[in-house]
């Protein structure tokens, strides 16, 4: 019989807000990480050096091309292995680096697409004007990148919020791990399971709200009245209504 | 020719240049002049390799051989053991910032407002002081007749507004010499005026110029000299009369006629 007692009981329990803590700064690390690994792996990528595009590609390929559970794993029961348990890592830093490598390769696909975006002439133009192609690349074309980069960016790091819930499977008491430590004992797992899936929900409608904010000002003429009739809604964007690009809308109007 | 050199005549001096795309020979062997104030207008049917020249010069092209000088100094390349190496991006970054390029497609930065386009460069690759670089730059829009646009952005101004708008941008870095890429081929009709009315003052004021253009009639008035290319070669030059008056080659005066 569905217990609402139990879920009340847990709702708002010490136990449950900080696992979902552990949650959101193991995704937001995780992401961050993942940003600035693909930020360097899609230079490397559309580098004309084989050198520097061939381990990218490699990279990519491997880290895209097998579940992010099996490298959680591999790196929790291999890493001791190989290293004959001199690398033993806590669980919460196996995760952080696995997730992170994983996003990174995904994020450096995401980020080669939005520069490749940019129009060729504006690195052109930069490069007329006597800017060296770091400073380019950092003052001109990532910035107008960014539109195209932090749609899919969102979608990443609410992927990344329900994710984490992998984390579980080496015993790191994130959301999901803490709904089967207490409701395993008690046969209460379907209450646990409503209790962390409201606070999933919360993190991503909540992440929802920051991502339309960043969107708008990336926007140069921000919103005009046209745009804020056509402008999706938090609510499309979050149950996921309308178009499914979601805020990619946004930027690629125009 | 160090001699010209020596006395400060010569901005530009390209010896045998050549350029390929693929098994394409865009530039055969190109030979070019260009004096200190002086306007140097290239014409000639598309795909005769005159933008290329143009890109060559600033080094947004890579030549495949020959040479080319900017007072002197060897574009894009060192001299090591009698081979041409390619020069490291610092000396090539620092050689363009006293060149100024102007694109057929304008290339205004697109995220930020006219003022911060022109303002960009100066700051961040001469490091001048913003005040400073902001008055200049204010001085620069008015000249372009542009003061009410400073905090437009890009694609909020006409095609001949952001023109004017790169042209105060290039003009920004007090280059020596300027390049323009057929800076009024992606205009209508209606706004190509004002664009040369700039560049026009431009001449007028003593800038070092060449122009890849198909406004004769600018050429006519403006062009110190005038350069006619085909198929990767130059077949005739002169002064604008000789040219457009007594053309002697028979591809010159077929282009001419084609156009006129």
């Amino acid at each position: 019989m569905f217990r609402w007692d139990i879920v009340w009981q847990f709702l708002f329990s010490g136990f449950i807000i900080q696992a979902a803590w552990t949650t959101l700064w193991i995704s937001v690390v995780a992401q961050f990480c993942g940003v600035v690994l693909g930020l360097f792996l899609a230079l490397m990528r559309m580098s004309r050096f084989p050198l520097l595009s061939g381990p990218a590609r490699a990279y990519i390929w491997f880290f895209r091309g097998s579940p992010l559970l099996v490298q959680v794993l591999l790196l929790w029961d291999g890493l001791p292995k190989v290293s004959n348990n001199v690398l033993l890592l806590p669980d919460f830093a196996v995760i952080l680096v696995a997730f992170s490598l994983n996003e990174g390769a995904y994020m450096a696909e995401i980020i080669r697409a939005g520069i490749s975006s940019v129009d060729t002439g504006q690195m052109e133009a930069a490069k007329s004007l006597g800017m060296r192609y770091a400073l380019a690349m950092r003052r001109i074309v990532l910035p107008q990148a960014a539109r195209v980069i932090v749609p899919p960016l969102g979608n990443e790091f609410n992927n990344m919020l329900k994710t984490t819930s992998i984390a579980s499977v080496i015993g790191l008491e994130e959301l999901t791990g803490t709904a089967e430590i207490f409701g395993s004992p008690t046969f209460s797992i379907f209450e646990l399971l409503i209790v962390v899936t409201f606070y999933y929900l919360l993190l991503t409608t909540l992440w929802g709200f920051v991502q339309s904010w960043i969107e708008n000002r990336l926007n140069p003429d921000r919103v005009t009245k046209l745009e804020l009739k056509e402008k999706k809604s938090w609510t499309e964007r979050m149950i996921g209504l309308g178009s499914r690009t979601g805020g990619g809308t946004l930027a690629s109007r125009r | 020719m160090s001699a010209q050199w020596a006395n400060g005549i010569e901005m530009v001096r390209a010896e045998n240049v050549v350029k390929r795309f693929g098994s394409l020979t865009v530039l055969n062997g190109v030979d070019l002049s260009v004096k200190r104030k002086q306007v140097v207008v290239i014409i000639g049917p598309s795909g005769s390799g005159k933008t290329t020249m143009l890109r060559c010069i600033n080094h947004l092209e890579k030549i495949d051989s020959g040479r080319i000088y900017i007072e002197g100094q060897l574009v894009g390349y060192r001299e090591q053991a009698g081979r041409l190496v390619e020069d490291n991006e610092a000396s090539i970054a620092h050689m363009r910032s006293q060149i100024g390029f102007v694109f057929q497609r304008f290339n205004l930065f697109a995220h930020i407002t006219a003022l911060d386009n022109i303002i960009e460069a100066p700051i961040h690759v001469l490091h001048q002081p913003r005040v400073e670089v902001t008055e200049r730059a204010m001085g620069l829009l008015e000249k372009v007749g542009l003061t009410e646009k400073a905090r437009a952005y890009p694609h909020k101004l006409s095609g001949g507004q952001q023109q004017r708008v790169a042209i105060a941008r290039a003009l920004a870095m007090n280059p020596k010499l300027m390049l323009f890429d057929e800076a009024t081929s992606a205009l209508d009709p209606e706004l190509v005026g004002e664009v040369l009315k700039v560049m026009r003052q431009l001449a007028e004021e003593g800038m070092t110029m060449v122009v890849v253009t198909h406004e004769m009639g600018f050429a006519r008035e403006v062009a110190d000299r005038v350069i006619f290319m085909d198929k990767g070669v130059i077949v005739e030059e002169g002064s604008a009369e000789q040219i457009f008056d007594n053309a002697e080659n028979e591809r010159t005066r077929g282009f001419l006629r084609s156009i006129l």
